[in-house]
């Protein structure tokens, strides 16, 4: 409606401009800083027709179509929620693209890490903007990608790679399990639109799939959100440079965990499960991280923690499910995202001025750089939840919401208890901080002389700060209006009442706060026993403990692929064969049995004699398959039965090929006999024949039971309307030629293809070769020193231009009767190596065509061209034409376009065969040079 | 009849994967030939072993299945052209490792 394609828009400017630092930085980095800021502020512009109707409490949709039949469509959505967040990613995106320009060394041309935070920035207003559930999936993932290059971002250092590494696996992982929460949410819901799926709460919940697509979507959310036992990313990830933790850690990448909770929360919340699984986990993070972060003495794993304890008291907020509980986790995410942005810039400056971030050393810089420290402090108490400042009225409704909360009616004095214990520990570590670095005695011992930071660093501090103070003080008229559409967005319902104010009366909530106040200075006071006891515990770093599991992993994997991948061929083939035969055997046990009689045909004799033969050959072949030249007798043997059982069973075409090839493999198998050693060595040891007997018979018993199960089984033909067509619609009584080069004509393009790159592959893997000629066959005689007889020279002659007449003719036929491309090149790819045999390459290669790679070119053309030629005619591909023409002696002919594409196949063939047998020819001349 | 070509195809596919499981190339390039040709034959008796029924239209005939036999006719083809890679194959690894064995590496 009103929207007009800007909130796509929005999106494409920011992916498409994402890369422009990296131009800009060439100019210099202002420049570089100056592009990623007006990239920002155009899709801040961008968005800002459409604040007046989100505010007005529309929700503004807008829907492309991209995959419809997946549910994928690009569609984004605008409401009060999404507006929230945009405005944090990109008012606060554009204060850290300033102060980066202070904080990155001025080495760094910063081209790369604006083109990162504009990536960045852009998945993140993907996800905020996503109206299918699909394509939040997409930006999600992009965002973890984004953030595991910029974690990384001093990529020469081994901690800040492990940082990324460890945030992505953890991240990554997560958005996995994200990923098939959203497809059960979908499947469930009927649709991958939130429009739909916010309002199919009833349905979802009383699906079968709930708890496991409710976990599964939490998985997701949590690691993002540094949930407990998923938080140790975060801490990791402070090797970022500040900048980065200012934007991704405190208003980003860790809330687009508790951006999702808030976003499915109609669909999702309400349910016990829910209940149990959100604020549970939530209320560990809350106290455990709250309590690690007094420990630190580094200040920035100080606020790390602390912003994981704070990501829990939202999920807590989420998780307590009650209107005005939502309406809290809500106001402190923004409130959350103010201060600790703010916190992360002020602790990047001192440790930009310090040169170290150990709260050890780094001490009274109030004196030093007192406007900083005063912002930090003010920050501060804001994260401690001091009245007058933004964090302490999204406290006291966490406070408020504790108190008398409906599922803890026995126990109601137990959650009210924990919340202010983990206000105390919030107020512990807030005074460490501040107390610690800007008080607390001297600095000990500090790589630089600290003062304030550039006139322009400290801005975007002094604005947050500011914020804070703003809010805090006058919240009803400075945040309550977006608060309410946000929190109106995430309910999906009328709001409840509240009122924003920092004085409510000498309440519960007011209680508490004191309480933590007063308690958390009294346990800061305390802290050198505290420090100690901590100190004698044994340490347990979740990083470490995840490596290690990493690098179990690795190993593990290591293990497995070299067992699996040894390099023996012989072990790849058992293994297949073993797999296939279980899957069979699975298969054929689990099917149901069908007992339909069949009539069988009775055997006859010639067909008893003939498979016995085949029996014996190929047992043969077996036994004699160390006497290379007996074995290939064997084979032929075997080939030629085979020929014998197609003209049997109605397929001279198949009989024709049969025999052609047969002639043409054979002769390939003696070519190299004469390079390969003519006998094989006795290396098998009886296990190992023993398996393989095992394994060949099952598969043959297994093969020939499945055929003989196929065979009295029910047949019903597909092929009636091949039947039906060939004359008529293919113009050639031979159904099975019809069949190749007109009705499955593509299939034989792609067949002859394959042949081509067969005969490339002759080309590519035997030119050059040298191979050893041996002087001696296998029983130590002397090979004939007459090269080519003259006998078999002049009888092969004349035998060429009947062979080729043959072919013609075979080909000619082959659209009505059995022949056909196939079957005609084969034959004149026979006649061509007789010559060679007889004559030598020398004589052969003068007489035949020089560039075999040509004609088979040519032949690959002629079919393709054939199939594309109809499309002149306005036909499908391969489309074919045929009619009859009367030509004087021979009589009348039925000529059809496919003839021609049988022409492509039949060259193909030629010079595929050809090129094969000439390449192996070729090792012989330059051998003979050798000898 | 059926029983009997059951077993021609059986046998034919047991003595092709016994012979490439050997540790030479030549038994590999035997064994898939022989495997080829068990796999041809179970391909086309997918359309029925019918006699004196080519699929060629004549006046009043009956007809096998041609589809098998289209399938099979380029099948038995592209064996020809994997055959001759495969020795090709073995000879170039014959020149470049001056063996024939197929895996250097599994000692037994």
């Amino acid at each position: 409606m009103i929207s007009d394609m800007l909130l796509i828009s929005t999106l494409i400017v920011a992916l498409v401009a994402s890369p422009l630092p990296l131009w800009l930085q060439h100019y210099g980095r202002a420049f570089a800083a100056l592009g990623a800021a007006s990239v920002m502020a155009l899709c801040l512009m961008l968005l800002t027709p459409l604040f007046v109707p989100v505010m007005s409490g529309m929700t503004l949709v807008e829907t492309y179509a991209w995959l419809p039949d997946w549910g994928l469509a690009l569609s984004f959505r605008l409401d009060g929620l999404g507006l929230m967040f945009s405005l944090l990613i990109l008012g606060i995106g554009l204060l850290v693209t300033l102060y980066a320009y202070y904080y990155l060394d001025h080495h760094d041309r910063l081209g790369r890490f604006y083109t990162l935070l504009l990536l960045f920035m852009a998945a993140m207003l993907g996800v905020v903007l996503s109206e299918n559930l699909l394509l939040l999936v997409v930006f999600w993932e992009l965002t973890s990608l984004v953030s595991f290059l910029l974690i990384s971002y001093k990529h020469e250092s081994y901690e800040s790679r492990l940082a990324g590494r460890i945030a992505l696996a953890v991240t990554g992982g997560g958005g996995l399990a994200l990923f098939v929460g959203v497809l059960l949410l979908g499947h469930i819901a009927g649709s991958y639109e939130l429009s739909v799926v916010l309002a199919a709460g009833e349905q979802i919940h009383n699906h079968e799939l709930y708890a496991p697509m409710l976990i599964l979507i939490l998985l997701g959310a949590f690691t993002k959100s540094a949930q407990f036992p998923f938080h140790f990313w975060l801490p990791q990830a402070m090797a970022a440079p500040t900048p980065v933790s200012a934007y991704l850690h405190s208003a980003t990448m860790v809330k687009a965990g508790v951006f999702l909770l808030a976003r499915l929360h109609p669909a999702l919340a309400g349910s016990e499960l829910w209940f149990w699984l959100v604020s549970g986990t939530g209320a560990i993070t809350l106290v455990y991280a709250a309590y690690v972060a007094f420990y630190r003495y580094d200040f920035k794993g100080l606020l790390a923690y602390s912003t994981i304890s704070h990501l829990g008291l939202i999920t807590l907020l989420f998780g307590l499910d009650t209107a005005l509980s939502v309406v809290a986790g809500v106001f402190h995410i923004i409130n959350h995202a103010i201060f600790k942005a703010s916190l992360f810039m002020a602790a990047g400056i001192v440790d930009h001025e310090c040169g170290t971030r150990d709260m050890r050393r780094v001490n009274g810089l109030f004196k030093f750089m007192p406007i900083t420290a005063t912002l930090a402090i003010v920050a501060a108490g804001s994260m401690a939840g001091v009245p007058l400042l933004n964090g302490f009225l999204s406290k006291e409704m966490f406070f408020a919401e504790t108190v008398g909360h409906p599922v803890f009616d026995e126990m109601s004095w137990l959650l009210p208890a924990f919340a202010t214990l983990a206000g105390i520990l919030a107020v512990a570590y807030s005074s460490r901080f501040i107390h610690d670095v800007f008080f607390n005695g001297d600095p000990v011992d500090l790589p630089r002389q600290p003062h304030e930071p550039p006139r322009w660093m400290r801005a975007p501090v002094e604005v947050l700060v500011a914020m804070c103070l703003l809010v805090g003080i006058f919240p009803q008229w400075s945040i309550a209006p977006i608060l309410n559409v946000a929190a109106g967005a995430v309910l999906q319902q009328p709001l409840p009442e509240f009122h924003l104010a920092v004085w409510h009366g000498f309440n519960a909530p007011f209680m508490m706060s004191l309480v933590a106040l007063g308690g958390g200075i009294a346990l800061y006071a305390l802290r050198h026993p505290l420090y100690a006891f901590y100190d004698r515990l044994p340490s347990i770093h979740a990083s470490i403990v995840f490596e290690r599991a990493y690098e179990n992993l690795v190993a593990a994997a290591r293990v497995l692929t070299a067992w699996l991948d040894n390099g023996s061929l012989q072990r790849y083939l058992a293994l297949f064969i073993a797999f296939v035969l279980a899957l069979g055997g699975w298969a054929w046990w689990s099917a149901p049995s069908s007992s339909l009689p069949v009539v069988t045909q009775p055997a006859d004799a010639a067909s008893v004699a003939a498979v016995l033969m085949l029996a014996l050959a190929a047992l043969g072949v077996v036994a004699r398959h160390r006497q290379r030249l007996t074995a290939i007798v064997f084979t032929s043997v075997i080939g030629l039965i085979v020929a014998l059982i197609f003209v049997r069973f109605s397929a001279p075409d198949l009989a024709l090929t049969q025999l052609a090839v047969e002639v043409v493999t054979i002769v390939l198998l003696l070519l190299a006999l004469y390079y390969l050693p003519p006998t094989a060595p006795v290396e098998d040891t009886l296990p190992r024949i023993s398996r393989d007997g095992v394994l060949a018979i099952a598969a043959g018993v297994g093969l020939g039971a499945v055929t003989y199960a196929m065979l009295t089984s029910p047949f019903d033909t597909i092929s009636g309307f091949y039947l039906a067509q060939s004359v008529p619609g293919g113009g050639g009584s031979n159904v099975v030629n019809v069949i190749l080069v007109d009705f499955r004509g593509f299939d034989t393009l792609g067949e002859i293809t394959v042949l081509a790159m067969v005969g490339l592959a002759a080309h590519a893997l035997l030119d050059q070769l040298i191979l050893k000629a041996p002087i001696r066959d296998g029983d130590g005689r002397r090979w004939s020193a007459e090269r080519h007889p003259l006998f078999l020279e002049m009888l092969m002659r004349p035998l060429l231009p009947l062979a080729l007449m043959v072919s013609v003719f075979i080909f000619l036929r082959g659209h009505n009767l059995p022949g056909g491309g196939f079957v005609a090149g084969l034959v004149t790819g026979v006649a061509l190596i007789l010559q060679y045999l007889a004559s030598g390459i020398g004589f052969a290669s003068a007489r035949l065509p020089q560039r075999l790679p040509l004609l088979l070119a040519a032949g690959l053309a002629a079919a393709a061209g054939v199939g594309a030629a109809s499309w002149l005619f306005g036909f499908p591909f391969l489309t074919t034409a045929h009619g009859h023409i009367a030509l004087p002696l021979i009589g009348d002919i039925e000529l059809a376009s496919a003839m021609i594409f049988d022409l492509g196949v039949y060259l193909v063939v030629v010079s595929v065969v050809l090129m094969v047998l000439a390449e192996l020819g070729k090792l012989s001349v330059h051998n003979e040079e050798n000898i | 009849m059926e029983a009997l070509l059951s077993i021609a195809i059986g046998l034919l596919s047991a003595c092709g994967i016994f012979l490439m499981l050997r540790p030479r190339t030549f038994s590999l390039v035997l064994g898939l030939t022989l495997l080829s040709y068990a796999v041809n034959l179970f391909l086309f008796a997918s359309g029925r072993l019918r006699m004196d029924a080519p699929p060629l239209i004549r006046e009043g005939a009956a007809y096998t299945d041609p589809l098998p036999q289209a399938l099979v006719l380029t099948a038995i083809v592209i064996g020809f052209g994997m055959t001759a890679y495969l020795v090709m194959l073995a000879l170039r690894a014959l020149a470049e490792s001056g063996d024939d064995s197929v895996d250097a590496k599994e000692k037994t």
